[in-house]
């Protein structure tokens, strides 16, 4: 298979892998495009790692089918590893070697020609702002200057895939803020798959986020698309003093499917917080505050609330687990 | 990685010092009363002290470290297959190996420099004596990189790959002298533990005489143990 821009950058289907009669990856299927970030999300254990390392062809896959721009993996591994950049999770490095050193190593290792090398590694020194410490001793690096010495290792022979196991983990924020300026700079031009714990990473960075539970992908789309398909719901919250005897019923009959999710007590002022909820996608914002306003509430505020990536997740992945729990196949074992 | 780390130093320093201990030592034996062979013999004679002891922290690094720090991971996911990765630690250990042992012909050199005397520097033995250096430090380093590719743990290695060199170089010499081995139904063992004698090779080579089913002795053993390593480090990645 030779390689054409229009095959995607990776291509999974159906990827099973199993660890001695244990299942870590069941059933995957997915399809990234070129010059896409994508986040990979899930808890510990889902597979996350796993797969990482099957699409970088350190692992070999039990069943299923994993090609990089076109390459499979299990049929040409070297053009793969030609052509993916992996960074794996905790980062492991070599404690004894100098930063420049073990970027020219890793250089030659990933058959960049001698003369490019030099110019390539001061460019990713600076990209990944490593300047200064360009001649210490790895080992003795903080834990961010690592974490970036592994990004800069992972981009350096500019490889069309980047695959990055966690890369900010570790980081103080504004080193995070550096790390995903630097991702969001590789877009369009490399294809970048990572995995992270931390949600309003991968919901800035990514174009598409992944989400992985017990092997299986559990939801896929654009931060946008996961909220609406997953949560299916917009909520909203209003401070308000007065008498709420009516206020569900009126709400109902203005905004169709509105309802109260949660009443908070009473504070000094006599307001109290209220939690509202509904299934159509409109701004109802207005319309309940003109209600509240013609049931003689006193509204101090009214807010939009905006589900995050993370309701997301935990959504998702308890949508799963609940049906695994259901699945009588599996024993009822959650 | 060797060249630049400075573990590789200090074990070369304390090479050299041990050897040249051991020279002078053999010297002043020299200076005392006449002796039977030449110094180099009795050098050479040694050369089972080093290699229980250096081969095993030489080696022991190469595979096990990498897999402890995980930076394996990284390293076989470049365009590199484990065949090259095992050739290449095994390659680099086995020069370092032979570098420590070329620092000793210093030596020698200071020898001829400063005894006068041209009986005490006889070139037979010296070369021969190099010569069984270079050829079973193929098999024994080969050894020290495949108990590397058993272990993430480097002192495991290490002890394993100590144990495995006693019984290659001591072991044979035992069983040379065993008597249940003068069985006749055993005979073709006896054989075979005859031509594995270490020490006899040794004395072979020092004596100038180059035989080829010993060199094939090593040769075999270092491709064994190569192979054993390459497939132990794929073994380990697929079911890690």
């Amino acid at each position: 298979m030779s390689e054409t821009p229009q095959q995607p950058a990776i291509e999974v289907h159906n990827l099973v892998k199993t660890f001695a009669g244990l299942t870590a990856v069941n059933d995957i299927s997915f399809t990234v495009p070129r010059g896409e970030i994508i986040g990979f999300l899930g808890p510990n254990g889902a597979g996350k790692s796993t797969t990482m390392r099957i699409l970088t062809g350190y692992l070999p896959a039990t069943s299923g089918l994993v090609s990089i721009c076109g390459f499979r993996v299990a049929d040409d591994p070297d053009a793969v590893k030609r052509r993916v950049g992996y960074m794996p999770e905790n980062n492991p490095l070599p404690e004894d070697m100098r930063v420049s050193e073990y970027l020219y190593f890793r250089g030659r290792l990933k058959e960049v020609a001698r003369r490019k090398l030099g110019p390539r590694i001061d460019e990713v020194l600076e990209l990944c702002d490593l300047k200064r410490v360009r001649h210490k001793i790895i080992g003795k690096l903080s834990k961010g200057f690592r974490q970036r010495v592994g990004i800069a290792e992972s981009v350096l022979a500019e490889p069309p895939v980047i695959i990055m196991d966690e890369p900010t983990i570790g980081l103080d924020p504004h080193q995070i803020l550096i790390v995903r300026d630097l991702i969001a700079s590789l877009r369009g031009r490399m294809t970048v798959l990572i995995s992270s714990h931390i949600l309003p990473e991968i919901e800035m960075t990514c174009d598409r986020v992944l989400i992985i539970n017990q092997g299986r992908i559990v939801a896929q789309g654009t931060p946008a698309e996961l909220r609406r398909e997953v949560l299916g719901q917009s909520a909203y919250e209003i401070e308000a003093a007065g008498p709420m005897g009516s206020l569900q019923f009126v709400l109902g009959s203005i905004v169709p499917g509105l309802s109260v999710a949660s009443e908070g007590p009473v504070d000094c002022l006599g307001f109290r917080k209220i939690k509202l909820k509904t299934l159509s996608e409109e701004d109802a914002g207005e319309a309940i505050l003109r209600a509240c306003l013609s049931e003689g509430l006193r509204v101090r505020a009214l807010s939009r609330a905006h589900p995050t990536l993370e309701d997301v997740f935990l959504a998702a992945t308890r949508r799963s687990w609940d049906a695994v729990v259901e699945d009588p196949r599996d024993g009822g074992r959650p | 990685m060797l060249l630049v780390s400075p573990s590789t130093y200090v074990a070369a320093v304390s090479f050299l010092s041990v050897m040249g201990f051991i020279f002078t030592n053999i010297l002043e034996k020299y200076s005392t009363a006449p002796q039977e062979a030449s110094p180099a013999t009795v050098f050479f004679s040694v050369y089972f002290l080093p290699v229980i002891f250096m081969v095993p922290l030489l080696t022991m690094k190469c595979l096990a470290e990498e897999r402890r720090l995980g930076t394996i991971e990284t390293l076989l996911t470049t365009p590199v297959t484990t065949t090259e990765v095992v050739l290449g630690k095994y390659g680099a250990a086995y020069l370092l190996y032979l570098a420590f042992w070329a620092s000793t012909s210093g030596l020698f050199y200071i020898l001829k420099r400063f005894a006068g005397d041209p009986r005490l520097i006889d070139p037979g033995p010296i070369l021969g004596g190099y010569l069984f250096i270079a050829v079973s430090g193929l098999l024994f380093v080969s050894i020290g990189v495949f108990t590397s590719a058993l272990s993430r743990n480097q002192a495991v290695a290490g002890l394993l790959c100590t144990t495995i060199l006693i019984g290659i170089i001591f072991g044979g010499r035992y069983l040379g002298s065993a008597a249940w081995l003068d069985r006749e139904s055993l005979a073709p063992l006896k054989a075979a533990v005859s031509y594995a004698q270490v020490s006899q090779h040794f004395m072979d080579f020092t004596r100038g005489v180059v035989d080829t089913r010993e060199l094939l002795f090593y040769l075999s053993g270092t491709v064994l143990s190569l192979i054993f390593s390459i497939f132990s480090v794929e073994a380990k990645l697929l079911h890690s």
